[in-house]
Parts: C-alpha cells; sequence; structure tokens
C-alpha cells in the first residue's frame, strides 16, 4: 500500500473546492496504473482514496474520478451510492459502527446502539446512512457482521474495534473522545 | 456494425442438433435460447434481453431448463432409440439470453419447473408495482401486463408495504419517467451507452431501492431518447408528446416510412379516426433497425395544423377564393397551355412519391415541358441515421429523370426576371421564395400552380392552390439515400379535400391532354416498371413491407457499417 496521505485540509482547502494536492494527484495516477486493461477498474480505489482523504464523497469527488477516468458522472455515482461504506456527505469526528448481524443483535446490540444514541444527542434526520450529530462530532450506524460473534455486540469506533459493548462501556468509549 | 445482433448467428449456415420441447431440429451453433425458441415457434418470456443491446441477463424472466447430452464411458454420448442422443437434465434453470446453444443440448420452454420460475419471477417484480394499469400510458402494450397474465397468478402474497420512488420524473426534454414502475432491467441505459453513446442513466443505491436516474443536473435528451420509450418493456418512461393522448389499443397501425430525410426510416403510423397520434419505428435492418430520431418521430403534428390546406383556392382579382377540385383542375389545365411549353417551369419536388412523378412526368412529356426540377433541402446529418439530405425521395427523382437536385433550378428566378420563364408550377408544398425566388419574381408570373400541404408565402401567391395529401396521409414508394425502394401506405385521409398528388395529377393529365390510362397505384408500377430503367421487373408486390434495393448503397448507412 502507497502511504496515507495527510489530513484532508492539505490535499485541498475543502471538498468541494480549491485546488487538489499534487500529492493526492500523484497517488490517483498510481492507483489508475495498477489496471492496465480497463481504466474503469480504477474507479472503487479512487472512491476509498476520495473518502480516506475528505471523510465523504461529494459531487466534486464524483466529478474529479469521472473525469480522470474518462467516465460519464453516472458511472461512478451508481458505485458511491451502491455501497454503505461510502457516504455523500461529512459524518462525525468520530464516527460509531454497531453490528447488528444476528449473534450481536441477540446479545444486545439494540440496547447498546439506544444509549450510544441518547449519549450522542442523535435524532433520526430522514438521511440515508448514519446519523450525525449538530456539531459534526459525533455519527453513529448500524453494520452488518464485523466478524467477532463470540464476544458480541461490537461496535467500531473510527478504526478501533471493541467487544462485548454493553450500555457502561458504551458511555465509556463517548467519554473517551477527545 | 450493431456488435449485438443477437438475433442473427455468427454462421447461420453452421448448424447443430438441439430439441426443443421434445422436437429434434436443427440451429446455428452458438444462437442464443431466447432466439432459438424464437425460431422453434416457440416463445421464453423475457424483460432485459434486447436482441440488439448488450446481454445483462437481470430480470431472470427466461429461464429455461436445460439438458446435455449423456456421455458413455469412451465420453461419447448415449444415443436413445431414434438414434439422437439421449439428455440429462441439470436440476436448475438457465437464463436463455446468455446460453447459446450447443451440440445435442435439450431446452424446455414450458416444463412446470420453467412454469416455476416464471411464476416467482412475476410475484417478485411485482411486489414493487404501483399497479396503476388503469392510468398508465403503456397498457395494453405493456410486457408486465402482458406475462402477468400469460405466466402470474393473479394475486399476490405480499403484505408489507411497497417502496415508495420518485414519480412522474422530468428525465429529459421529451421523456418522462416513473421509477415505481421500473422493473430495472436497464435497457434503456443500454441503449443510451451502447447506441446512443452517451452514458446519462443508471442505477443509484442497490436492492429495492434501486432507482433509474440521470445524474443530477444532467438531462437525458438525446437525440434519439425517445427509442428508450419502445423499449422499456414497462410503463417506467413514456413519451411527453403522447402520454394521456390515446388509449394504444385504439390505434390503427399503418406501415410507413418517415419522410423527414433521405434515410427513409420504416415506420408504424398509429392513428385513430382521420387523427394521427404517434409513429414509432419498424423493423428494418437494411434501414434503421428498430429505431429512429427523435426529429422525425415527432414532426407529425403539422398534419393538423391551422395551415393546412384544405380546399382547392383560386385567385380571382388579385384574391384567393375556395373552389371545386372540378373547377380548379380546370383553371390549372388552362393555366399549363396558356404559356408555351418552352416558358413553363415546374418544381417537381422529391418529396413526392415515385408514382406521383411518374404521373407528373407523363403529363410533362405530353405538354413537351422539359424544364423541370426538384429544389434542394437541406437536413441536419447525424452519424448515426439521419441523412444531410432533406427530401425523402431525391434518388426517385433523380431515377425518374425529373431532378438534378435543384441545380438547374437555382437559375430560375432570373429567368423569370427576364421574361424566358412564364409559368411555374410547383408540387409538394416546396415553398419557392426561400430557395431562390423572390416574391416580385413570383408575382410576374403570368401562371403559378401549387400544390401543397401548408400554407405558405408560395401557395399564397397561387392562381391556383391544389391541397394535397400529406405522407402519412398517401400511399406510394419512394427511393432512400442508400438506393432502397421502399413503400408506404395510407394511415389516415387527408384534411378537407385534400387529395393525394397522383390524383390530382391524374385529374389533371386528363383534362389537359385525355390521357387517361393510370387508375391506380398498380397502373401506375405496371407502366414505370416498363418505362423506368431503374423500376425493371418490379411491381408494388415485390416492393413488400421491407422495400428492395435497387442499386449498390451510393451512401454509406452508418446504423449498419458503423
Amino acid at each position: 500500500m502507497s502511504t496515507p496521505l495527510r489530513a484532508g485540509t492539505e490535499n485541498c482547502a475543502s471538498p468541494e473546492k480549491g485546488e487538489i494536492s499534487s500529492e493526492m494527484e500523484k497517488q490517483a495516477d498510481e492507483l489508475v496504473t495498477r489496471y492496465p486493461v480497463s481504466k474503469r477498474s480504477a474507479v472503487l480505489p479512487l472512491l476509498h482514496l476520495w473518502q480516506e482523504t475528505f471523510g465523504y464523497i461529494g459531487p466534486r469527488g464524483v466529478e474529479w474520478i469521472a473525469k480522470r477516468l474518462s467516465l460519464q458522472e453516472i458511472q461512478v455515482l451508481e458505485l458511491v451510492t451502491f455501497y454503505p461504506w461510502f457516504r455523500q456527505r461529512p459524518y462525525g469526528k468520530f464516527h460509531f459502527r454497531v453490528c447488528r448481524t444476528l449473534p450481536c443483535a441477540l446479545g444486545g446490540a439494540g440496547k447498546t446502539f439506544a444509549a450510544l444514541q441518547k449519549l450522542m444527542n442523535l435524532k433520526a434526520d430522514g438521511h440515508e446512512g448514519a446519523m450525525v450529530s449538530e456539531d459534526g462530532r459525533f455519527s453513529l450506524e448500524y453494520s452488518e457482521c464485523l466478524a467477532s460473534c463470540g464476544t458480541a455486540p461490537v461496535i467500531l469506533r473510527n478504526d478501533e474495534f471493541y467487544e462485548k459493548v454493553d450500555e457502561k462501556k458504551a458511555s465509556e468509549l463517548v467519554a473517551g473522545c477527545k | 456494425m450493431n456488435p449485438w445482433n443477437h438475433d442473427v448467428a455468427k454462421d447461420e449456415k453452421d448448424l447443430i442438433d438441439v430439441q426443443v420441447d421434445g422436437v429434434w431440429m436443427q440451429m446455428p451453433r452458438g444462437l442464443n435460447v431466447v432466439e432459438v425458441a424464437h425460431r422453434s415457434k416457440k416463445f421464453i418470456p423475457h424483460y432485459c434481453y434486447h436482441p440488439k443491446l448488450s446481454v445483462v441477463g437481470n430480470c431472470r424472466m427466461c429461464l429455461f431448463e436445460m439438458g446435455t447430452p449423456k456421455m458413455g464411458p469412451d465420453r461419447k454420448p448415449i444415443l436413445g432409440p431414434d438414434g439422437k442422443p439421449e439428455i440429462a437434465w441439470m436440476p436448475r434453470p438457465q437464463i436463455g439470453c446468455a446460453t447459446g446453444v450447443t451440440p445435442g443440448m435439450g431446452i424446455r420452454t414450458d416444463s412446470a419447473l420453467v412454469k416455476d420460475c416464471r411464476n416467482g419471477v412475476m410475484e417478485f417484480l411485482l411486489i414493487n408495482h404501483p399497479l396503476d394499469c388503469t392510468i398508465c400510458d403503456q397498457a395494453g402494450e405493456c410486457k408486465l401486463q402482458e406475462y402477468s397474465v400469460e405466466y402470474g397468478t393473479g394475486e399476490s402474497r405480499f403484505v408489507e408495504n411497497k417502496v415508495k420512488k420518485p414519480k412522474n420524473v422530468d428525465l429529459g426534454e421529451r421523456i418522462v419517467l416513473d421509477d415505481e414502475r421500473c422493473i430495472l432491467c436497464s435497457r434503456c441505459i443500454r441503449f443510451s451507452s451502447e447506441v446512443g453513446k452517451e452514458d446519462v442513466l443508471g442505477f443509484v443505491n442497490r436492492g429495492s431501492h434501486s432507482t433509474l436516474t440521470a445524474y443530477p443536473g444532467k438531462r437525458f435528451d438525446h437525440p434519439y431518447s425517445l427509442n428508450t420509450v419502445d423499449i422499456c418493456p414497462v410503463g417506467a418512461l413514456t413519451s411527453k408528446d403522447f402520454r394521456f393522448q390515446m388509449r394504444v389499443w385504439f390505434l390503427k397501425e399503418s406501415k410507413s416510412l418517415c419522410t423527414s430525410c433521405g434515410t427513409g426510416c420504416n415506420i408504424t403510423v398509429g392513428s385513430r379516426e382521420g387523427k394521427v397520434h404517434r409513429l414509432t419505428p419498424r423493423e428494418n435492418e437494411a434501414v434503421n433497425s428498430q429505431w429512429m430520431c427523435d426529429f422525425g418521430r415527432l414532426n407529425f403534428h403539422y398534419l393538423d395544423s391551422k395551415d393546412r390546406l384544405t380546399r382547392p383556392l383560386l385567385q380571382a382579382a388579385g384574391q384567393q377564393f375556395p373552389g371545386t377540385w372540378a373547377d380548379a383542375i380546370q383553371r390549372a389545365a388552362e393555366g399549363l397551355k396558356k404559356v408555351k411549353p418552352e416558358e413553363m417551369a415546374v418544381v417537381a419536388s422529391a418529396r413526392l412519391t415515385n408514382e406521383e412523378l411518374f404521373v407528373l412526368k407523363r403529363l410533362l412529356a405530353e405538354l413537351g415541358v422539359t424544364r423541370v426540377d426538384g429544389v434542394q433541402n437541406l437536413g441536419q446529418a447525424d452519424s448515426f441515421l439521419r441523412s444531410g439530405d432533406g427530401n425523402p425521395n431525391s434518388r426517385g427523382a433523380e431515377l425518374l429523370g425529373l431532378s438534378s437536385g435543384g441545380r438547374k433550378f437555382s437559375g430560375w428566378g432570373e429567368e423569370i426576371v427576364s421574361g424566358k420563364i412564364r409559368g411555374l408550377f410547383v408540387l409538394g408544398g416546396e415553398n419557392v421564395i426561400p430557395a431562390g425566388i423572390s416574391a416580385s419574381a413570383l408575382a410576374k408570373l403570368e401562371v403559378l400552380i401549387v400544390s401543397g400541404i401548408l400554407q405558405n408565402e408560395t401557395t399564397r401567391a397561387a392562381h391556383v392552390v391544389l391541397p394535397a395529401a400529406a405522407s402519412a396521409e398517401k400511399t406510394g414508394s419512394m427511393v432512400n439515400v442508400h438506393g432502397r425502394l421502399q413503400r408506404m401506405t395510407r394511415a389516415v385521409a387527408g384534411p378537407g379535400e385534400a387529395r393525394e398528388d397522383w390524383m390530382i395529377l391524374r385529374d389533371l393529365r386528363e383534362a389537359c391532354t385525355g390521357g387517361n390510362s393510370l387508375h391506380s397505384v398498380e397502373d401506375v408500377w405496371k407502366a414505370m416498371s416498363m418505362e423506368v430503367p431503374a423500376f425493371t421487373g418490379m411491381s408494388w408486390a415485390k416492393i413488400g413491407d421491407l422495400g428492395v434495393q435497387l442499386e449498390s448503397s451510393a451512401q454509406a448507412v452508418p446504423s449498419i457499417t458503423s
């Protein structure tokens, strides 16, 4: 894997405007070279690159990738909307994913989720995907199996993995967000 | 060349034995099972499969039961008592659209398994469907409706809530989308990508939330966009021009030609009670495949224009008054004889049919008039079907020796001013003023006879106006820019007293010269096939619905060659 890019704002003033850093351009070019048969195959890696850099994929991301790969925007948007991993709007600084596949559901994932929602003061806002707090600090969504059924319920806080998260542990995790 | 001609085998002569519903027959190797069934007079229902588009296999409606020859220990097929291979049937169904036939293949199109599969697919497709057939334009030609009757159960076990999706979406200038009716076959997406060469449409979201859409801010305004309405198997894509106008089962369908350019796309005219409601492409692989441009498709509203000429008009004291056909023909005949033949000029429009032009040719020969030409009408050529020639029958007029494509015509304005031309007979509703004859020159003419469809500056200046039928209102033949002789049949009668030009010319000829041997289109053809070398041996019946190639293609056919 290539080295991770620096924080989003250093690559571009904002995800929706400003010049993209040459470093990001270089990384995108490198990703495209991995698919010599069909450039189109580089859509997913570029979508990941954009989301890792800016946190979400808005219209500009779609258009930037489409142009780079000589695709129509709709061909990129199809993928963005197909995979729940891709976000079309910014999520919170601390993004929580609560597994809700059967073992976790039986292990009390619903209670954990409700506790987190209350702690973060989140309301369903009608959007697809995660709920996001007004200050942009927290976001919360269910996910499918995180592959640790023996320690249900499990959650992800950003890229950190936590097991047996009951209501008490949930409040500790929220309190630990600095 | 369309890379997806699935209805044509790679090699039609490479035949193999296949069994369809118990009957052994010979079919081209590799032809897909939907087409094999079709050729065996069977039918495998399908939604997403279209012979002119890529295969995606997403609707699952064409499931069939498949078998392969049983193999013996010697790796040779075990033969049954009839000498044909015994077939081992697979427990799971296959999709017909993406399965090419191989030697000894068994196909069952109506077994219990197949029926069960279709039933299941239908039930799934209808889960989120709004079932609003009563207000849906597609009703009557809807595959969902037809297959429900044929292969469905008639009732649903679904008790949950249907997924809500966007309705009345303004997809483009000519198209409205109802996403709840969409069954996600993707034919429209493939058409715009593969035939239209422009990806505007796509599916966003997934599962039961999948939604057909254009990219936000982009419009589906492709010049061939309305073909997607034809190939949409349900009522999701509808034509703004046609929707809510007429129930399709009331439409009378007449085989005709599009006359908006020189390509001569084959069309079906849908009409009811004398009114044309829509034009749709009619398949002809030598001309337009299954497509036509939006411009040609919508270019029929002039038929009901308030500017239509519906009665003969005669000029008296500088004003035009309605008159009878008898008077109009007599006045026109007098006019044609009033000036010397060498002082007469005739615009033999390349919008007329061969038959009309032939009767005109006879008339002019008898009168001794030789100054005759067509008028150039430039069209807007594109890289697909539209031709740069705006006249539908330029080749016909040339083959009949009546047109040089407007070269002679270009000098007539001056000849009128100088007094060399004193009489002008304009046919086919050509407006000669924009074509190069000034209004003051027209005013100088002693005789101006015009047959036309819509009022224009030329008809208003005429001494005699003969109201003529438009293309959907007449029967005749034309030769397209590729040298293909094709015929059109009348869908509706002309408005008021408007008549087909060949009848006008027949009567005019009778009044002028007494010649009266041409009384029907068949009569005209008999005479024409003897006199016009290009039409030797041809007859009205021989042209058929798909036309006949007269000469090797004068121009390349982009839809076929590229």
